[in-house]
C-alpha cells in the first residue's frame, strides 16, 4: 500500500508539473462537447430546388407556390430550360429540379392524368430519399385538394382515406442535440483516457526512466495500478464537468435515470478503457508508435460505435466488430438512461459484457507488460 | 541540393527503420477504407418493428404483408399497451410501433376513414424520422391503390429520377470523406512529430549547429510523408475503385494533382503544430484530440454543412478536408473538370501557402 502511495504522489507530481497538458486534457473535451453537438444534427432541411415552369398555369404557379410555402425548400432558380437548371445542380447549388411540362394543366383536366418529373441529386442517398418524398407529400396533398375541390363540385363521393398519426417518444421535439450529446462526451472520455494512459508510459521507455523503476521491487501491479488511478480521477472529473456542466447548462439535458447507475458503468467503463491505452503502451516503444496505434483504435471505436450512425444496418460482419468496441456499450448506456430513464435490469447484459472487457483488458495489459526487455 | 538529398536519405532511414510505424502508416488506411467503407451507412435496415393489430381484418392484414415484404423492417406481431411498449423501447427491443385499432376494415369501408398509430423511440431521431417515413410511405401506397380501383379524377403521378447514384449506395457519400479524413489526418500526424522529436531528443542542435540551411531541414522533413502519401492515395484509390465499386468518371491525373495539394497543406499543418510545442505529447494531443473529431464533422460527409449553425458553417471553411471533399466528389463522381473547381483549388492552395510561411517564419534556428 506505501509503495502505492508513493508511484501515485510521483504520477499526480509529473502530472501537475506540466500545467499545458492538463489544462488540454480538461478544456478540450468541454470545448468539443459545447460546440460539435451543434453541427452534427442530421435533419434534412434546406433543400435546394430549382422549379422549370413550362407550362405557366394556374395550376402549376398553384404548385409552385404550395412548395415554396411548405417551408422545407429554399427556391434556388426557376430555370427556362432543364439544361440551365441542370448547369446549378452540377455546381451543388440545387438539389432537386421539378420538371413541369408544357400542357401540365390541359391534361389534367382533359386526360384526367399528367406527370411531373422530378431529378434528384443522389450523391447523398439519405437526403436524395428525404428531399424527393417530401417533395412528392406535397405534390399528392396538392393533388388531393384539387381533386377534393373537383368531386365537390361535381357532387361525387369521398375516396377512402388512412389518416397516420404519428408519436415521437422520448424526444418529443426531436432534438438531434439530446442525442448526440451523450454520445459524444462517451468519446471524449474514452479518447482522453486511452491516449493519455498510453503515451504515459511509452514516454518512460522512451526517456529511459522506466529502467529505474524495473529495477526497484515495485511488482508488475502496483506500477499498473499507479498509472491507472491518475487517469481514471481525471476521467471522472471531465465526465462530471461534462454531464452537469456542458450536458445541463448549455443543452438543458437532465438526465431521466439514475445518476448512480451512470457513475457505476462509468467506474467500470474507464478501468477498461484504460486497460486498453495500457495494452497499446506495452506493444509500442516510441510514442510516435503508441500514438499511431492509439489513431488507429480510435477511429474505429468512433466509427464502429453507433455514435453517428446506426449499428443496426451495419452488414452482419461490421456488427461483430462492434460487439467488441467498449465505446459501443457504454454510448448506449448513455442513451438508454439519460434520455429513456431505463434502469439497471434493462442494461444489466452491458454490465456483464463491460466488467469482462476490464477483466479481460488489463489482464493482457499485465502479462504484456515485461520488466526485463 | 546534394545536402538536400542527404537530408532527405536521412529522413527516410528514420521513417524506415521504425518498422511498427511503417506497417501502420500503410495498414491504417487500407483497413479503415475497406472498414469504413462496407459499414458506414445512413440508411436503417433491419430495424425491429413492432406491429399491435387490434383489427385483424382484411385490409390490416394487406397492410402488415407490405410492412412485412419491405427489407427495411423486422417485424414482430404482438399485441401490446402503450405501457409495454414503454418498456421494451426502454430495453432498447424495438424501435417503431405501428398500431391498427379494432375495426379498421369497417371503418375504412363505411365512414370512409381509418387511422393508424405509429409510434417511434425518438431518443435516436434520424433512426425514428426514417422508419416513419418507410412506414407512412408503404401505407399511403397502400391507400393509393384502393383508390386506383375506383377511377380517380384528376391524377398527378410523379417520375422522379435519381442523378449521379441511381441505387442510392452509401459508398458515394462516404468513400470520398473517408478518403479526405485518412489522408489529411495521417499527414498531420506524422510531421506533427518530426521536428519536436528531434527537439525533445537533443539532436536539434547538432542539425542546427551544421552549415545546412535551415529551412531545408523543415523541407527535408516533409518530403519522405509527401512521397509516402502518394502510395497510400494510389492503394485507397485501387480499393475503393474496385473493391468499393466507386465510380471514376473524371480524370485521374487532375485528382492525383488535387490530392498532393491536400497532402502538402496537411504536411504545412503537421510542420506548424510540431515548430510550436515542445514535447512530442503535446503535438501529438493537438494532432489527435483537436482534429480527429471536428474533422469528421465539418468535412460535411457525416452531417450537412448547410444545417449548421452559421458560426459554425463559418468555422467549417478553415478545414482542409472540406474543400478536398468537394473536389473528389466533382471529379470521381460528377466527372467534371478543373474549370468546375478551381475556386475550392484556390482555397486549398491559400491555405498550404499560409500555414508554409507561418512555420517556416515559427521555425527558431536557435534553442532556448
Amino acid at each position: 500500500m506505501r509503495i502505492l502511495k508513493f508511484l501515485l504522489q510521483k504520477e499526480f507530481r509529473q502530472i501537475f508539473r506540466n500545467p499545458s497538458i492538463l489544462r488540454m486534457i480538461i478544456a478540450l473535451p468541454i470545448i468539443q462537447l459545447v460546440v460539435l453537438p451543434l453541427a452534427a444534427d442530421f435533419e434534412i432541411k434546406n433543400i435546394n430546388i430549382s422549379i422549370v415552369d413550362h407550362d405557366r398555369s394556374d395550376y402549376s404557379k398553384a404548385l409552385t407556390e404550395k412548395i415554396i410555402a411548405s417551408g422545407y425548400f429554399n427556391m434556388n432558380d426557376f430555370g427556362n430550360s432543364y439544361e440551365q437548371s441542370y448547369k446549378e445542380f452540377q455546381k451543388d447549388k440545387s438539389d432537386l429540379i421539378l420538371e413541369i411540362p408544357e400542357h401540365f394543366e390541359k391534361n389534367l383536366v382533359k386526360e384526367n392524368a399528367s406527370s411531373l418529373f422530378i431529378a434528384v441529386n443522389a450523391i447523398n442517398g439519405t437526403k436524395a430519399l428525404v428531399g424527393s418524398s417530401y417533395l412528392s407529400q406535397i405534390i399528392n396533398n396538392y393533388n388531393t385538394s384539387i381533386r377534393s375541390e373537383f368531386i365537390e363540385s361535381q357532387n361525387l363521393s369521398a375516396p377512402q382515406t388512412i389518416e397516420i398519426t404519428n408519436l415521437n417518444w422520448f424526444n418529443p421535439h426531436m432534438k438531434y442535440a439530446v442525442f448526440m450529446v451523450p454520445g459524444i462526451l462517451v468519446f471524449l472520455i474514452t479518447m482522453i483516457g486511452t491516449y493519455m494512459c498510453s503515451l504515459n508510459i511509452v514516454k518512460e521507455k522512451e526517456v529511459g526512466t522506466i529502467e529505474q523503476i524495473n529495477v526497484t521491487p515495485i511488482k508488475k501491479y502496483q506500477f499498473i495500478l499507479g498509472k491507472l488511478i491518475p487517469f481514471w480521477i481525471i476521467g471522472i472529473f471531465v465526465f462530471t464537468l461534462g454531464l452537469f456542466g456542458v450536458a445541463r447548462i448549455v443543452y438543458s439535458i437532465i438526465p431521466v435515470g439514475s445518476i448512480i447507475l451512470i457513475y457505476s458503468y462509468l467506474s467500470i467503463y474507464l478501468i477498461a478503457v484504460l486497460g486498453v491505452g495500457l495494452i497499446i503502451s506495452t506493444y509500442s516503444n516510441t510514442q510516435q508508435q503508441a500514438m499511431s496505434l492509439a489513431f488507429f483504435v480510435m477511429m474505429i471505436f468512433l466509427l464502429m460505435g453507433g455514435l453517428f450512425t446506426s449499428i443496426d444496418s451495419m452488414p452482419e460482419w461490421a456488427k461483430w466488430i462492434s460487439r467488441f468496441n467498449p465505446v459501443t456499450y457504454f454510448i448506449e448506456v448513455m442513451r438508454m438512461v439519460v434520455l429513456k430513464g431505463s434502469g439497471f435490469a434493462d442494461i444489466k447484459k452491458h454490465f456483464i459484457v463491460i466488467s469482462s472487457m476490464a477483466v479481460v483488458f488489463n489482464t493482457w495489459a499485465i502479462l504484456n507488460y515485461r520488466k526485463t526487455s | 541540393m546534394k545536402q538536400l538529398f542527404t537530408f532527405v536519405r536521412k529522413e527516410f532511414y528514420h521513417v524506415f527503420r521504425d518498422k511498427k510505424t511503417l506497417l501502420l502508416l500503410f495498414g491504417m488506411p487500407i483497413a479503415q477504407i475497406i472498414l469504413f467503407g462496407f459499414a458506414l451507412t445512413n440508411e436503417i435496415k433491419d430495424a425491429d418493428v413492432v406491429i399491435c393489430d387490434y383489427s385483424n381484418d382484411n385490409a390490416t392484414r394487406q397492410i402488415i404483408n407490405k410492412i412485412e415484404a419491405n427489407g427495411n423492417f423486422n417485424v414482430f406481431h404482438k399485441i401490446m399497451s402503450h405501457n409495454d411498449i414503454e418498456s421494451a423501447f426502454k430495453k432498447g427491443n424495438i424501435k417503431l410501433a405501428i398500431i391498427f385499432p379494432s375495426n379498421f376494415n369497417s371503418d375504412l369501408q363505411h365512414l370512409n376513414k381509418a387511422q393508424i398509430q405509429i409510434i417511434a423511440d425518438a431518443s435516436d431521431p434520424n433512426t425514428a424520422n426514417t422508419l416513419t417515413n418507410y412506414a407512412s410511405t408503404i401505407i399511403r401506397t397502400y391507400q393509393a391503390e384502393l383508390s386506383k380501383s375506383s377511377a380517380i379524377p384528376l391524377a398527378i403521378n410523379n417520375d422522379i429520377r435519381m442523378i449521379y447514384n441511381p441505387e442510392l449506395k452509401g459508398v458515394t457519400n462516404f468513400v470520398p470523406g473517408v478518403m479526405a479524413l485518412v489522408l489529411l489526418l495521417i499527414c498531420v500526424l506524422m510531421t506533427s512529430v518530426s521536428i519536436v522529436k528531434e527537439k525533445e531528443m537533443g539532436t536539434m542542435e547538432i542539425l542546427l549547429v551544421s552549415p545546412f540551411n535551415p529551412i531545408l531541414v523543415v523541407v527535408a522533413k516533409a518530403i519522405p510523408y509527401f512521397l509516402l502519401s502518394l502510395i497510400n492515395l494510389t492503394v485507397i484509390l485501387l480499393l475503393s475503385i474496385n473493391l468499393l465499386e466507386m465510380p471514376m468518371n473524371g480524370s485521374i491525373v487532375l485528382l492525383y494533382a488535387e490530392s498532393s495539394i491536400l497532402i502538402i497543406t496537411a504536411l504545412s499543418l503537421g510542420l506548424l503544430i510540431s515548430n510550436s510545442t515542445d514535447s512530442q505529447q503535446t503535438a501529438m494531443l493537438i494532432s489527435l484530440m483537436v482534429m480527429l473529431l471536428p474533422t469528421m464533422i465539418f468535412t460535411g460527409f457525416m452531417f450537412p454543412i448547410e444545417n449548421m449553425p452559421l458560426p459554425l458553417q463559418v468555422i467549417s471553411n478553415i478545414i482542409p478536408s472540406k474543400w478536398y471533399y468537394i473536389i473528389v466528389k466533382s471529379i470521381m463522381i460528377k466527372g467534371l473538370g478543373f474549370t468546375a473547381i478551381w475556386k475550392e483549388t484556390l482555397i486549398l492552395v491559400g491555405m498550404t501557402v499560409l500555414l508554409l510561411t507561418i512555420s517556416i517564419r515559427k521555425f527558431k534556428i536557435r534553442l532556448s
